[in-house]
């Protein structure tokens, strides 16, 4: 089977340990995870981890099957690029200089639509939300100016299919009292 | 009077954490614990000295002992096993029984000593990692830190043990938290919202497997553990009396139903009968209860059962189409999910079909079962001491095996008779894993006659618990089938690797004097004319016994499908 791009989103209770407890369900099958982001979710106590790699969905399923098994997911589920709006942020510092003399790199700048985050004397830190093809794009026509330093996150997804997390939490914890 | 009523309660409930550990166990209505105690965890040993009434300790030799004998505990009685030990060296000798735990699905919960939270990450005195050493071998682990979490964190580690699909549990409790105080107050655990044990069992889904089963001509029936889990053997028994199937059990699965029950085909798998394993590849149906499609039961899984539709009534979800693609899913516990079934089926009878297995077996007895029963050859088989296992023993036997051909063999020839009655490591196939798990089976089940059979070489890796037999006097059969061999490795070098026995040849020490000195009776048996009346004698012993016998060195255990092999390709020599 083809391998594609998952992005695969899950849901835990916030507890020492369960970063941990997610890896180890790819490290065990030798998946190389492209990129990981987590943060509280909506609901308070319940972090998201977005996930993203490239395997078949074969092997996606399972992966998501042992990560809902674990006794502190509340849910996990995945989806190709298509059924997901994504994005992710980098940072790049460059010399001040370059930008001050108003030459070309203030041009790229505008043009890609990045936003200069801060200037001090030294440097600029500029920032460029996008996918990674956009944000790479700017730091390849930055790169004749020298970056000093740069920075890009995982990915983070909304999924457009799935049902809202509180109605799952909802319908978990009503199964709970029963 | 009343505030001193008041006073004297609230007193009584004060105390320190590692009272608290004990007082939880008791609670939880443990009465029986295995372990050995080191500096991180002897607070709680400390503890234990004051509830010896309630709370019986067994010191085993080794700490991979204590979770081996927690596990045949557990697998013998259908209580959760409960081991407790130190932090580092402890801790880590744990791991092999908590894995072996975790793939066999057996509800344990471990309990580790753990250096003062203050000290975490410093690389203090015997401070191990143990949280992340045990994550992949575990359902659930927790590190306590204060005293007050530990009723709440046992209340919940024995919770998640028992319920959905066992497994086991560690509680890292740091010695800080041993020796903090607490308002003791248990709560048994009511459950959590990410955990859902057991899945809402579909009656869509019951009644398109019903329909499936009412059409079929060759249903087959393959059964694991989950049967023994759910308790569900007389739902088991029903279903497949109704429907007239033949069932073939898993290794894990053996025991659930008579041996000698009317449909029960046999073992699949590997060294599993030939019948069950040849007719996968020509049901039309295979129904599949318990069970989870391990590669030594499905050989090749491109060409397993390709012909047949699939049923899988299965509690883990995470186990559906793992392996083998379903038509038709049944989440639950079998134990409802088989009652819903039998329900919406037919009866019926499968003669004509039942009839080919039978065909089949009387091939697989002319050809291997007979002359491994009742051989001709002049020096032991494996099979033979068994079958006067089977002759001369009562129905309320356990027989406990570790791991190579005597397993197999055990395996193959024991004949079950009542539930629970075959304990083996399945899975993570443990040697070493005998002595102390038959030893842990004996003491949840005393009224039993517990029989371990064991290789020489699996006997040396926990030979050490020889001295818990004798310190706690435990009546336990051990029946070491000696071939002066790592048989079932030389077996795959004589037929895989041209008779190659590279490191497979066991020169063993005198095994007599060796049990001798820790005060078995013990009997080694060299010549058939022996073999009858030593067995006799051993189960007629009311304390402890070692009969060692001294077998064919060079004997195969057949059928066999070889790696990589379909299960129809099973060969009978
Ligand atoms: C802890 C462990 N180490 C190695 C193995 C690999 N192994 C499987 S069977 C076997 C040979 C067992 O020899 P013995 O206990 O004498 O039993 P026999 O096969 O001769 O009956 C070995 C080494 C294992 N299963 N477990
Ligand atoms: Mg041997």
């Amino acid at each position: 089977m083809e391998k594609t791009r998952f992005t695969i989103s899950v849901f835990t209770e916030d507890v020492v340990g369960i970063l941990n407890r997610v890896s180890i369900i790819f490290t065990r099958r030798k998946i190389n995870v492209e990129s990981i982001a987590a943060s509280e979710s909506e609901i308070k106590g319940i972090y998201r981890y977005t996930i993203v790699l490239t395997e078949t969905e074969d092997q996606v399923k399972k992966v998501v099957g042992q990560l809902e098994k674990q006794v502190e997911v509340v849910k996990a589920v995945f989806h190709p690029d298509a059924e997901i709006v994504h994005q992710e942020i980098a940072l790049y510092k460059v010399k001040t200089g370059v930008l001050a003399s108003g030459g070309n790199a203030e041009k790229i700048v505008r043009f890609h639509n990045a936003r200069v985050l801060s200037v001090e004397t030294e440097f600029t830190v500029i920032e460029k939300t996008g996918h990674k093809e956009e944000t790479q794009q700017l730091f390849d026509d930055l790169k004749p100016f020298g970056i000093l330093e740069f920075v890009r996150s995982g990915r983070v997804a909304i999924t457009k299919p799935m049902k809202t997390l509180s109605s799952i939490v909802e319908s978990l914890e009503e199964l709970l009292k029963k | 009077m009343e505030t001193l009523t008041k006073k004297t309660k609230v007193k009584q409930r004060l105390m320190t954490g590692s009272q608290a550990v004990v007082h939880s166990l008791i609670a939880e209505g443990v009465d029986l614990i295995f372990g050995y105690p080191g500096g991180a965890i002897m607070p709680v040993y400390d503890a234990l000295y004051d509830v010896e009434d309630k709370l019986t300790h067994i010191l085993t030799r080794h700490e991979q002992g204590a979770t081996h004998a927690a596990q045949g505990f557990a697998r013998a009685t259908g209580k959760v096993g409960v081991c407790l030990a130190t932090s580092g060296p402890g801790a880590t000798n744990l791991i092999t029984g908590i894995a072996d735990a975790q793939i066999d699905s057996t509800p344990l919960v471990c309990i580790t000593g753990q250096v003062a939270s203050h000290l975490l990450g410093t690389d203090a005195f015997q401070e191990t990692d143990i949280i992340g050493i045990s994550m992949p071998v575990t359902k659930w682990n927790f590190q306590v830190t204060r005293a007050e979490e530990i009723p709440f964190a046992l209340a919940k580690a024995f919770y998640i043990a028992r319920t959905g699909r066992p497994g086991p549990v560690l509680i890292d409790i740091t010695k800080d938290a041993q020796f903090g105080t607490l308002d003791f107050d248990y709560q048994p655990f009511k459950g959590m919202r990410s955990y859902v044990p057991t899945p809402q069992l579909s009656l869509t889904k019951v009644a398109e497997a019903a329909s499936l089963i009412n059409a079929a001509k060759k249903p087959f029936v393959v059964f694991g553990q989950g049967v023994l889990l759910a308790e569900a053997e007389n739902e088991f028994k029903a279903f497949i009396e109704k429907a007239g199937l033949p069932s073939a059990w898993t290794i894990m699965g053996l025991s659930a139903l008579d041996s000698d029950h009317y449909l029960n085909v046999g073992m699949l798998g590997m060294h599993g009968n030939y019948a069950p394993n040849k007719l996968t590849n020509e049901c039309d149906l295979l129904i599949a209860v318990g069970m989870r499609f391990d590669d030594r039961v499905t050989g090749d899984l491109s060409r397993y059962a390709k012909q047949a539709k699939v049923i899988h009534l299965e509690i883990d979800p995470a186990e559906i189409d793992k392996n083998v693609k379903t038509d038709v899913a049944i989440l639950g516990n079998a134990k409802e999910s088989l009652k819903a079934l039998t329900e919406m089926i037919n009866e019926n009878e499968h003669k004509n079909w039942l009839e080919k297995f039978r065909d089949l077996e009387k091939e697989e007895f002319n050809e291997v079962i007979d002359e491994e029963l009742n051989p001709t050859s002049e020096l032991m088989t494996m099979g033979e001491v068994m079958n006067k296992i089977n002759l001369h023993s009562n129905q309320n036997n356990i027989i406990v095996t570790d791991v190579g051909q005597h397993q197999m063999i055990a395996c193959r020839y024991a004949k079950f008779k009542q539930t629970r009655s075959s304990i083996t490591s399945g899975g993570l196939g443990t040697m070493g894993f005998c002595l102390p798990a038959a030893i842990g089976a004996k003491m949840g089940r005393p009224d039993a006659q517990v029989i371990g059979i064991i290789g020489d070489g699996g006997f040396q890796m926990t030979i050490q618990e020889l001295g818990t037999i004798f310190q706690f006097k435990t009546a336990v059969k051990i029946v070491v089938l000696n071939n002066e061999f790592l048989g079932m490795v030389r077996q795959w070098q004589e037929l895989f690797f041209e008779k190659r026995y590279a490191a497979t040849t066991m020169v063993n020490p005198d095994f007599q004097t060796i049990v001798k000195g820790y005060g078995i009776k013990t009997k080694k048996v060299e010549k058939r004319e022996n073999l009858e009346d030593a067995v006799k004698e051993m189960l007629a012993h009311e304390g402890s016994y070692f009969l060692e016998v001294m077998v064919g060195k060079e004997n195969n255990v057949f059928p066999m499908i070889a790696t990589g092999a379909s299960v129809s390709e099973i060969r009978l020599k």
